[in-house]
Protein backbone atom coordinates (compact mmCIF):
# COMPACT_ATOMS: atom_id res chain seq x y z
CA UNK A 1 0.00 0.00 0.00
CA UNK A 2 2.92 2.48 1.02
CA UNK A 3 4.35 2.47 -2.44
CA UNK A 4 1.29 3.74 -4.23
CA UNK A 5 0.90 6.95 -1.99
CA UNK A 6 2.80 9.26 -3.72
CA UNK A 7 0.36 11.92 -4.75
CA UNK A 8 -2.59 10.71 -2.82
CA UNK A 9 -2.27 9.70 0.92
CA UNK A 10 -3.09 6.56 2.49
CA UNK A 11 -2.04 8.15 5.76
CA UNK A 12 -5.28 8.26 7.97
CA UNK A 13 -4.16 12.18 9.11
CA UNK A 14 -1.79 14.05 6.91
CA UNK A 15 -0.32 17.69 7.25
CA UNK A 16 1.63 18.55 3.92
CA UNK A 17 3.57 21.63 5.07
CA UNK A 18 0.75 23.40 6.66
CA UNK A 19 0.70 27.07 8.26
CA UNK A 20 -1.49 28.89 10.98
CA UNK A 21 -2.09 32.40 10.86
CA UNK A 22 -4.99 34.33 12.40
CA UNK A 23 -7.09 35.52 10.02
CA UNK A 24 -6.41 39.28 9.44
CA UNK A 25 -3.48 39.31 10.86
CA UNK A 26 -0.21 40.98 8.85
CA UNK A 27 1.78 38.23 7.38
CA UNK A 28 4.90 40.04 6.68
CA UNK A 29 8.13 38.73 7.31
CA UNK A 30 8.74 40.82 10.10
CA UNK A 31 5.63 39.94 12.22
CA UNK A 32 6.50 35.88 11.47
CA UNK A 33 5.71 35.40 15.20
CA UNK A 34 1.88 35.99 14.29
CA UNK A 35 1.87 32.43 12.36
CA UNK A 36 0.10 29.88 15.18
CA UNK A 37 2.12 27.28 13.33
CA UNK A 38 4.35 26.85 10.15
CA UNK A 39 6.12 24.19 8.21
CA UNK A 40 4.42 21.40 9.91
CA UNK A 41 4.31 18.29 7.98
CA UNK A 42 3.49 14.77 9.75
CA UNK A 43 1.68 11.81 8.58
CA UNK A 44 -0.35 9.84 11.11
CA UNK A 45 -1.14 5.87 10.27
CA UNK A 46 -4.45 4.46 11.24
CA UNK A 47 -4.24 3.24 14.61
CA UNK A 48 -1.46 5.13 15.75
CA UNK A 49 -1.37 7.31 18.90
CA UNK A 50 0.01 9.93 18.58
CA UNK A 51 1.17 12.75 21.22
CA UNK A 52 1.56 16.32 20.60
CA UNK A 53 3.79 17.73 23.10
CA UNK A 54 4.31 20.82 24.16
CA UNK A 55 4.07 24.06 26.48
CA UNK A 56 1.31 26.71 26.59
CA UNK A 57 1.43 28.68 23.69
CA UNK A 58 3.42 26.27 21.44
CA UNK A 59 0.63 25.51 18.52
CA UNK A 60 -0.14 21.78 19.84
CA UNK A 61 -4.17 22.31 20.25
CA UNK A 62 -3.89 24.68 17.00
CA UNK A 63 -2.86 21.69 15.16
CA UNK A 64 -5.52 19.05 16.54
CA UNK A 65 -8.42 22.10 15.78
CA UNK A 66 -6.86 21.45 11.79
CA UNK A 67 -8.09 18.22 11.75
CA UNK A 68 -11.29 18.78 12.02
CA UNK A 69 -11.57 22.00 10.27
CA UNK A 70 -12.42 24.04 13.55
CA UNK A 71 -9.50 25.84 12.00
CA UNK A 72 -8.40 26.54 7.90
CA UNK A 73 -5.01 26.35 7.13
CA UNK A 74 -2.96 29.23 5.55
CA UNK A 75 -1.29 27.45 3.68
CA UNK A 76 -0.54 23.71 2.74
CA UNK A 77 -3.48 21.17 3.21
CA UNK A 78 -4.25 19.07 5.77
CA UNK A 79 -5.48 15.42 4.67
CA UNK A 80 -8.07 13.16 6.35
CA UNK A 81 -8.34 9.91 5.23
CA UNK A 82 -6.78 10.98 2.11
CA UNK A 83 -8.72 13.79 1.03
CA UNK A 84 -8.03 17.20 1.88
CA UNK A 85 -9.98 18.54 4.71
CA UNK A 86 -11.93 21.55 2.59
CA UNK A 87 -12.95 18.54 0.27
CA UNK A 88 -15.29 17.08 3.01
CA UNK A 89 -18.68 18.38 4.09
CA UNK A 90 -17.89 19.81 7.00
CA UNK A 91 -20.30 18.45 9.27
CA UNK A 92 -19.82 15.04 7.99
CA UNK A 93 -16.41 15.19 8.69
CA UNK A 94 -16.51 16.26 12.29
CA UNK A 95 -18.91 13.64 12.50
CA UNK A 96 -16.40 10.97 11.51
CA UNK A 97 -13.73 13.09 13.90
CA UNK A 98 -14.28 12.27 18.17
CA UNK A 99 -13.32 15.39 20.24
CA UNK A 100 -12.87 15.49 23.27
CA UNK A 101 -11.81 18.66 25.63
CA UNK A 102 -10.54 19.92 28.83
CA UNK A 103 -13.72 19.94 31.75
CA UNK A 104 -15.48 17.87 28.74
CA UNK A 105 -17.21 20.19 27.72
CA UNK A 106 -20.56 18.03 28.15
CA UNK A 107 -24.28 20.00 27.44
CA UNK A 108 -25.48 20.99 30.79
CA UNK A 109 -29.17 20.73 29.78
CA UNK A 110 -28.75 16.55 28.51
CA UNK A 111 -28.49 14.22 30.72
CA UNK A 112 -25.04 11.90 30.38
CA UNK A 113 -27.13 9.54 27.57
CA UNK A 114 -28.41 12.39 25.69
CA UNK A 115 -24.66 13.83 26.12
CA UNK A 116 -23.04 10.45 24.70
CA UNK A 117 -26.29 9.96 21.83
CA UNK A 118 -25.22 13.42 20.37
CA UNK A 119 -23.66 12.28 16.92
CA UNK A 120 -25.72 9.31 16.39
CA UNK A 121 -28.68 11.76 17.11
CA UNK A 122 -27.24 14.04 14.43
CA UNK A 123 -26.85 10.97 12.33
CA UNK A 124 -30.62 10.24 12.65
CA UNK A 125 -29.95 6.44 14.46
CA UNK A 126 -32.78 4.80 15.34
CA UNK A 127 -33.71 5.05 19.31
CA UNK A 128 -33.07 1.31 20.18
CA UNK A 129 -29.45 1.53 18.33
CA UNK A 130 -28.61 4.96 20.49
CA UNK A 131 -30.17 3.31 23.81
CA UNK A 132 -27.88 0.18 23.39
CA UNK A 133 -24.85 2.06 22.09
CA UNK A 134 -25.21 4.33 25.03
CA UNK A 135 -25.25 1.52 27.52
CA UNK A 136 -22.10 0.00 25.41
CA UNK A 137 -20.33 3.27 25.65
CA UNK A 138 -21.50 3.84 29.17
CA UNK A 139 -20.04 0.05 30.37
CA UNK A 140 -16.39 0.56 28.02
CA UNK A 141 -15.52 3.90 30.36
CA UNK A 142 -16.46 2.14 33.28
CA UNK A 143 -19.62 3.96 34.16
CA UNK A 144 -22.47 2.10 35.48
CA UNK A 145 -25.58 2.87 32.95
CA UNK A 146 -28.56 2.39 35.26
CA UNK A 147 -26.96 4.54 37.93
CA UNK A 148 -25.55 7.31 35.48
CA UNK A 149 -27.50 7.30 32.02
CA UNK A 150 -29.97 9.73 33.36
CA UNK A 151 -27.79 12.22 35.52
CA UNK A 152 -27.01 15.74 34.45
CA UNK A 153 -23.38 16.65 34.10
CA UNK A 154 -23.48 18.97 36.93
CA UNK A 155 -24.53 15.94 39.40
CA UNK A 156 -20.69 14.18 38.33
CA UNK A 157 -17.32 14.18 39.51
CA UNK A 158 -14.72 15.42 36.91
CA UNK A 159 -13.65 12.24 36.71
CA UNK A 160 -16.78 11.02 35.86
CA UNK A 161 -17.54 14.01 33.34
CA UNK A 162 -14.14 13.16 31.66
CA UNK A 163 -15.41 9.45 31.17
CA UNK A 164 -18.74 10.67 29.66
CA UNK A 165 -16.31 13.16 27.49
CA UNK A 166 -14.48 9.97 25.90
CA UNK A 167 -17.95 7.90 25.60
CA UNK A 168 -19.37 10.61 23.84
CA UNK A 169 -16.53 11.25 21.29
CA UNK A 170 -16.62 7.41 20.42
CA UNK A 171 -20.04 7.34 20.23
CA UNK A 172 -20.63 6.81 16.18
CA UNK A 173 -17.63 4.99 16.34
CA UNK A 174 -15.39 7.54 14.45
CA UNK A 175 -11.70 6.14 13.56
CA UNK A 176 -10.06 9.49 14.68
CA UNK A 177 -10.28 10.59 17.87
CA UNK A 178 -8.65 13.92 19.02
CA UNK A 179 -8.14 14.57 22.76
CA UNK A 180 -7.16 18.00 23.81
CA UNK A 181 -5.57 17.34 27.40
CA UNK A 182 -8.88 15.69 28.54
CA UNK A 183 -7.06 14.85 31.64
CA UNK A 184 -5.45 17.99 32.39
CA UNK A 185 -8.54 19.54 34.92
CA UNK A 186 -8.33 16.43 37.10
CA UNK A 187 -6.71 15.89 40.74
CA UNK A 188 -3.67 13.26 40.19
CA UNK A 189 -4.82 10.61 41.51
CA UNK A 190 -8.04 10.50 39.28
CA UNK A 191 -5.80 11.75 36.09
CA UNK A 192 -3.20 8.76 36.82
CA UNK A 193 -6.38 6.13 36.75
CA UNK A 194 -8.31 7.39 33.47
CA UNK A 195 -4.64 7.67 32.09
CA UNK A 196 -4.45 3.94 33.28
CA UNK A 197 -7.55 2.94 31.60
CA UNK A 198 -7.82 4.84 28.77
CA UNK A 199 -4.44 3.67 27.64
CA UNK A 200 -5.57 0.08 27.71
CA UNK A 201 -8.84 0.44 25.85
CA UNK A 202 -6.74 2.53 23.10
CA UNK A 203 -4.61 -0.40 22.77
CA UNK A 204 -7.94 -2.49 22.10
CA UNK A 205 -9.88 0.15 19.88
CA UNK A 206 -7.41 0.42 17.00
CA UNK A 207 -8.48 3.96 16.55
CA UNK A 208 -6.18 6.57 15.19
CA UNK A 209 -5.73 9.02 18.25
CA UNK A 210 -4.16 12.71 18.10
CA UNK A 211 -3.73 13.62 21.62
CA UNK A 212 -2.70 17.05 22.74
CA UNK A 213 -0.58 17.19 26.80
CA UNK A 214 1.78 19.19 28.19
CA UNK A 215 2.56 16.16 30.56
CA UNK A 216 5.46 14.40 29.23
CA UNK A 217 4.62 11.49 31.39
CA UNK A 218 1.76 11.36 30.00
CA UNK A 219 3.20 10.97 26.59
CA UNK A 220 4.90 8.44 27.72
CA UNK A 221 2.36 6.26 28.97
CA UNK A 222 -0.07 6.47 26.03
CA UNK A 223 2.19 7.51 22.47
CA UNK A 224 3.58 5.59 20.19
CA UNK A 225 4.98 8.59 18.60
CA UNK A 226 5.94 11.65 20.56
CA UNK A 227 5.38 14.99 18.56
CA UNK A 228 7.19 17.95 20.33
CA UNK A 229 5.95 21.68 19.44
CA UNK A 230 8.13 24.69 20.29
CA UNK A 231 6.74 27.74 18.86
CA UNK A 232 4.43 26.74 16.26
CA UNK A 233 7.38 24.31 14.90
CA UNK A 234 7.99 20.45 15.39
CA UNK A 235 11.13 20.34 16.99
CA UNK A 236 11.48 16.71 18.02
CA UNK A 237 9.56 13.58 16.65
CA UNK A 238 10.26 9.80 17.89
CA UNK A 239 8.68 7.10 19.67
CA UNK A 240 9.08 6.99 23.57
CA UNK A 241 12.01 5.39 24.20
CA UNK A 242 13.94 6.87 21.46
CA UNK A 243 12.64 10.71 22.53
CA UNK A 244 14.27 10.51 25.94
CA UNK A 245 17.53 10.37 24.09
CA UNK A 246 17.02 12.89 21.62
CA UNK A 247 20.02 15.96 22.44
CA UNK A 248 17.23 18.65 21.60
CA UNK A 249 17.15 21.23 24.14
CA UNK A 250 13.45 21.48 24.50
CA UNK A 251 13.29 17.32 25.15
CA UNK A 252 15.67 18.05 27.58
CA UNK A 253 13.91 21.03 28.79
CA UNK A 254 10.81 18.27 29.19
CA UNK A 255 13.26 15.55 30.10
CA UNK A 256 14.05 17.38 33.04
CA UNK A 257 10.50 17.89 34.20
CA UNK A 258 10.10 14.80 34.78
CA UNK A 259 12.18 15.16 37.81
CA UNK A 260 10.60 18.71 38.72
CA UNK A 261 6.67 18.01 38.51
CA UNK A 262 4.66 20.17 36.72
CA UNK A 263 5.70 21.89 33.48
CA UNK A 264 4.50 24.97 31.85
CA UNK A 265 6.67 26.10 35.64
CA UNK A 266 9.74 27.91 34.39
CA UNK A 267 12.05 24.54 33.75
CA UNK A 268 14.45 26.41 31.64
CA UNK A 269 16.55 27.20 34.41
CA UNK A 270 16.77 23.63 35.20
CA UNK A 271 17.42 22.24 32.21
CA UNK A 272 19.66 24.85 31.55
CA UNK A 273 22.47 22.71 34.52
CA UNK A 274 21.18 19.21 33.74
CA UNK A 275 24.48 17.27 32.76
CA UNK A 276 22.05 14.65 30.67
CA UNK B 1 -67.75 55.96 51.59
CA UNK B 2 -65.28 53.91 52.69
CA UNK B 3 -62.45 52.41 50.72
CA UNK B 4 -63.73 49.11 50.84
CA UNK B 5 -67.79 50.13 50.46
CA UNK B 6 -66.22 51.23 47.46
CA UNK B 7 -64.36 47.96 46.58
CA UNK B 8 -67.56 46.34 47.09
CA UNK B 9 -69.92 48.13 45.35
CA UNK B 10 -67.56 48.57 42.00
CA UNK B 11 -66.42 45.24 42.28
CA UNK B 12 -67.55 44.26 38.58
CA UNK B 13 -65.80 47.74 37.28
CA UNK B 14 -62.89 47.43 39.09
CA UNK B 15 -62.63 43.64 37.60
CA UNK B 16 -63.56 44.22 34.06
CA UNK B 17 -60.68 47.69 34.11
CA UNK B 18 -58.20 45.02 35.39
CA UNK B 19 -59.11 42.96 32.76
CA UNK B 20 -58.67 44.94 30.25
CA UNK B 21 -55.32 46.32 31.65
CA UNK B 22 -54.07 42.86 31.65
CA UNK B 23 -55.55 42.47 28.02
CA UNK B 24 -53.54 45.67 27.02
CA UNK B 25 -50.13 44.10 29.01
CA UNK B 26 -50.50 41.14 27.14
CA UNK B 27 -50.86 42.02 23.84
CA UNK B 28 -48.22 44.22 24.39
CA UNK B 29 -45.28 42.01 25.98
CA UNK B 30 -46.68 39.22 23.54
CA UNK B 31 -46.22 41.71 20.00
CA UNK B 32 -42.83 42.72 22.16
CA UNK B 33 -41.45 38.87 22.41
CA UNK B 34 -42.23 38.61 18.50
CA UNK B 35 -40.17 41.18 17.75
CA UNK B 36 -36.95 41.20 19.95
CA UNK B 37 -36.63 37.21 20.18
CA UNK B 38 -35.71 36.66 16.28
CA UNK B 39 -34.04 40.03 16.55
CA UNK B 40 -31.82 38.65 19.38
CA UNK B 41 -31.14 35.66 18.00
CA UNK B 42 -29.90 38.08 14.94
CA UNK B 43 -27.71 40.40 16.65
CA UNK B 44 -25.50 37.51 17.81
CA UNK B 45 -24.69 37.48 13.84
CA UNK B 46 -24.91 40.41 12.27
CA UNK B 47 -22.46 42.61 14.84
CA UNK B 48 -23.14 46.12 12.72
CA UNK B 49 -27.14 45.46 13.14
CA UNK B 50 -26.29 44.85 16.92
CA UNK B 51 -25.21 48.13 18.18
CA UNK B 52 -27.96 49.99 16.18
CA UNK B 53 -30.54 47.58 17.04
CA UNK B 54 -30.10 47.75 21.03
CA UNK B 55 -29.47 51.42 20.45
CA UNK B 56 -32.76 51.96 19.46
CA UNK B 57 -34.27 50.17 22.46
CA UNK B 58 -32.63 51.78 24.84
CA UNK B 59 -33.49 54.94 23.35
CA UNK B 60 -36.81 53.70 23.36
CA UNK B 61 -36.73 52.77 27.19
CA UNK B 62 -34.95 55.79 28.15
CA UNK B 63 -37.87 58.19 26.78
CA UNK B 64 -40.58 58.87 29.84
CA UNK B 65 -43.65 57.32 29.39
CA UNK B 66 -45.92 60.12 29.31
CA UNK B 67 -43.73 61.60 26.53
CA UNK B 68 -43.66 58.52 24.64
CA UNK B 69 -47.10 58.54 24.43
CA UNK B 70 -47.42 62.05 23.36
CA UNK B 71 -44.96 61.58 20.36
CA UNK B 72 -46.81 58.99 19.12
CA UNK B 73 -50.50 60.81 19.26
CA UNK B 74 -49.47 63.11 16.14
CA UNK B 75 -48.18 60.41 13.79
CA UNK B 76 -50.47 58.81 11.04
CA UNK B 77 -52.19 55.30 11.09
CA UNK B 78 -50.30 54.14 14.42
CA UNK B 79 -50.87 57.23 16.50
CA UNK B 80 -54.14 59.30 17.79
CA UNK B 81 -55.80 58.35 21.05
CA UNK B 82 -56.91 55.22 22.25
CA UNK B 83 -55.71 51.81 22.49
CA UNK B 84 -53.79 51.29 19.70
CA UNK B 85 -51.34 54.09 20.42
CA UNK B 86 -50.95 52.70 23.50
CA UNK B 87 -49.91 49.04 22.57
CA UNK B 88 -47.09 50.62 20.59
CA UNK B 89 -45.64 52.70 23.35
CA UNK B 90 -45.73 49.47 25.34
CA UNK B 91 -44.30 47.51 23.22
CA UNK B 92 -41.34 50.09 22.19
CA UNK B 93 -40.77 49.72 26.16
CA UNK B 94 -40.64 46.26 26.59
CA UNK B 95 -38.28 46.09 23.53
CA UNK B 96 -34.88 46.65 25.52
CA UNK B 97 -35.00 44.20 28.43
CA UNK B 98 -36.18 40.88 26.21
CA UNK B 99 -33.81 41.93 23.35
CA UNK B 100 -30.41 42.35 25.90
CA UNK B 101 -31.86 39.36 27.82
CA UNK B 102 -31.69 37.35 24.76
CA UNK B 103 -28.12 38.75 23.33
CA UNK B 104 -26.37 38.46 26.51
CA UNK B 105 -28.31 34.94 27.14
CA UNK B 106 -27.36 33.77 23.76
CA UNK B 107 -23.53 34.81 24.25
CA UNK B 108 -22.98 34.03 27.82
CA UNK B 109 -22.65 30.24 27.00
CA UNK B 110 -19.58 28.62 28.07
CA UNK B 111 -17.61 28.58 25.39
CA UNK B 112 -16.20 24.77 26.00
CA UNK B 113 -19.58 23.86 25.25
CA UNK B 114 -19.87 25.32 22.19
CA UNK B 115 -16.56 24.04 21.26
CA UNK B 116 -17.75 20.60 21.75
CA UNK B 117 -20.94 21.71 19.52
CA UNK B 118 -19.22 22.66 16.44
CA UNK B 119 -16.65 20.30 16.58
CA UNK B 120 -18.95 17.35 16.64
CA UNK B 121 -20.26 18.59 13.69
CA UNK B 122 -23.15 20.23 14.59
CA UNK B 123 -24.77 22.65 12.10
CA UNK B 124 -25.35 26.38 13.53
CA UNK B 125 -29.30 25.93 13.21
CA UNK B 126 -28.90 23.22 15.26
CA UNK B 127 -26.38 24.98 17.92
CA UNK B 128 -28.71 27.64 17.98
CA UNK B 129 -32.32 25.45 18.55
CA UNK B 130 -30.44 22.11 20.31
CA UNK B 131 -27.72 24.20 22.54
CA UNK B 132 -28.26 27.96 23.00
CA UNK B 133 -31.31 28.59 23.02
CA UNK B 134 -32.47 26.13 25.95
CA UNK B 135 -29.27 27.33 27.77
CA UNK B 136 -30.24 31.02 27.24
CA UNK B 137 -33.92 30.29 28.14
CA UNK B 138 -33.94 31.32 31.73
CA UNK B 139 -31.76 34.68 30.97
CA UNK B 140 -34.20 35.07 28.08
CA UNK B 141 -37.71 34.43 30.48
CA UNK B 142 -36.01 36.71 33.03
CA UNK B 143 -35.83 39.36 30.63
CA UNK B 144 -39.91 39.14 29.36
CA UNK B 145 -40.56 39.35 33.19
CA UNK B 146 -38.63 42.59 33.99
CA UNK B 147 -40.80 43.50 30.47
CA UNK B 148 -43.78 42.45 31.98
CA UNK B 149 -43.45 43.98 35.41
CA UNK B 150 -42.85 47.46 33.39
CA UNK B 151 -45.40 47.10 30.70
CA UNK B 152 -48.44 46.79 33.52
CA UNK B 153 -47.00 49.79 35.75
CA UNK B 154 -46.43 52.15 32.20
CA UNK B 155 -49.58 50.60 31.07
CA UNK B 156 -51.31 53.07 34.08
CA UNK B 157 -50.31 56.15 32.25
CA UNK B 158 -51.91 55.13 29.29
CA UNK B 159 -55.13 55.94 30.24
CA UNK B 160 -54.15 59.54 29.79
CA UNK B 161 -54.53 58.99 25.83
CA UNK B 162 -57.65 56.98 26.43
CA UNK B 163 -56.52 53.78 26.15
CA UNK B 164 -58.37 52.57 28.90
CA UNK B 165 -57.14 50.04 32.12
CA UNK B 166 -56.49 50.82 35.63
CA UNK B 167 -54.82 53.97 35.15
CA UNK B 168 -58.25 55.35 34.21
CA UNK B 169 -59.02 55.06 38.11
CA UNK B 170 -56.40 56.87 38.98
CA UNK B 171 -56.48 59.84 37.37
CA UNK B 172 -60.11 59.99 37.92
CA UNK B 173 -59.62 59.76 41.49
CA UNK B 174 -57.04 62.09 41.42
CA UNK B 175 -59.60 64.91 39.49
CA UNK B 176 -62.29 63.32 42.17
CA UNK B 177 -59.82 63.74 44.98
CA UNK B 178 -60.92 60.66 46.29
CA UNK B 179 -58.61 58.45 47.78
CA UNK B 180 -61.34 55.14 47.22
CA UNK B 181 -61.12 55.93 43.30
CA UNK B 182 -57.29 55.89 43.24
CA UNK B 183 -56.99 52.61 45.00
CA UNK B 184 -59.58 50.83 42.62
CA UNK B 185 -56.93 51.57 40.39
CA UNK B 186 -53.81 50.98 42.19
CA UNK B 187 -53.98 47.97 44.38
CA UNK B 188 -54.98 46.18 41.38
CA UNK B 189 -52.14 47.41 39.57
CA UNK B 190 -49.53 46.64 42.51
CA UNK B 191 -51.07 43.45 42.56
CA UNK B 192 -50.87 42.36 39.09
CA UNK B 193 -47.50 43.03 39.27
CA UNK B 194 -46.36 41.35 41.80
CA UNK B 195 -48.31 38.67 40.39
CA UNK B 196 -46.78 38.31 37.09
CA UNK B 197 -43.46 38.68 39.04
CA UNK B 198 -43.55 36.03 41.08
CA UNK B 199 -45.37 33.51 38.99
CA UNK B 200 -42.37 34.46 35.87
CA UNK B 201 -40.36 34.23 38.94
CA UNK B 202 -41.21 30.12 39.74
CA UNK B 203 -41.05 29.71 35.94
CA UNK B 204 -37.43 30.87 35.68
CA UNK B 205 -36.56 29.05 38.60
CA UNK B 206 -38.25 25.59 37.16
CA UNK B 207 -36.74 26.30 33.54
CA UNK B 208 -32.61 26.35 35.75
CA UNK B 209 -30.16 23.86 34.12
CA UNK B 210 -27.43 24.73 35.77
Amino acid sequence: MKALSTESSNASVEFREVAYHVPGMPRDAEQDTRALVCDISLKIDQGETIVLLGRSGSGKTTLLRLINRLLVPSAGEVLVNGRATDGWDIFALRRSIGYVIQEAGLFPHFTVAENIALVPSLEKWDATRIASRVRELLKLVGLDAGNFASRYPRQLSGGQRQRVGVARALAADPHILLMDEPFGALDPVTRADLQREFAAVAKRMGKTIVFVTHDLREALLLASRIVLLQAGKIVAHDTPQNFLQLPHVEVRAFVSSLNVGTLDAPVLNVAAGDPA
Amino acid sequence: MSVYQFFVTHRAEILATTLEHLTLVMVAVVIAIAIALPLGILITQRTRLRGVALGIASVFQTIPSLALFGFLIPIPFIGGIGKRTAIVALVLYALLPILRNTYVGLTGIDPAVLEAAEAMGMTPRQVMWRVRLPLARTVILAGIRTATVITIGVATIAAAIGAGGLGTFIFRGVAMVSDAVILAGAVPAALLALLADGLLGMLERRWKVL
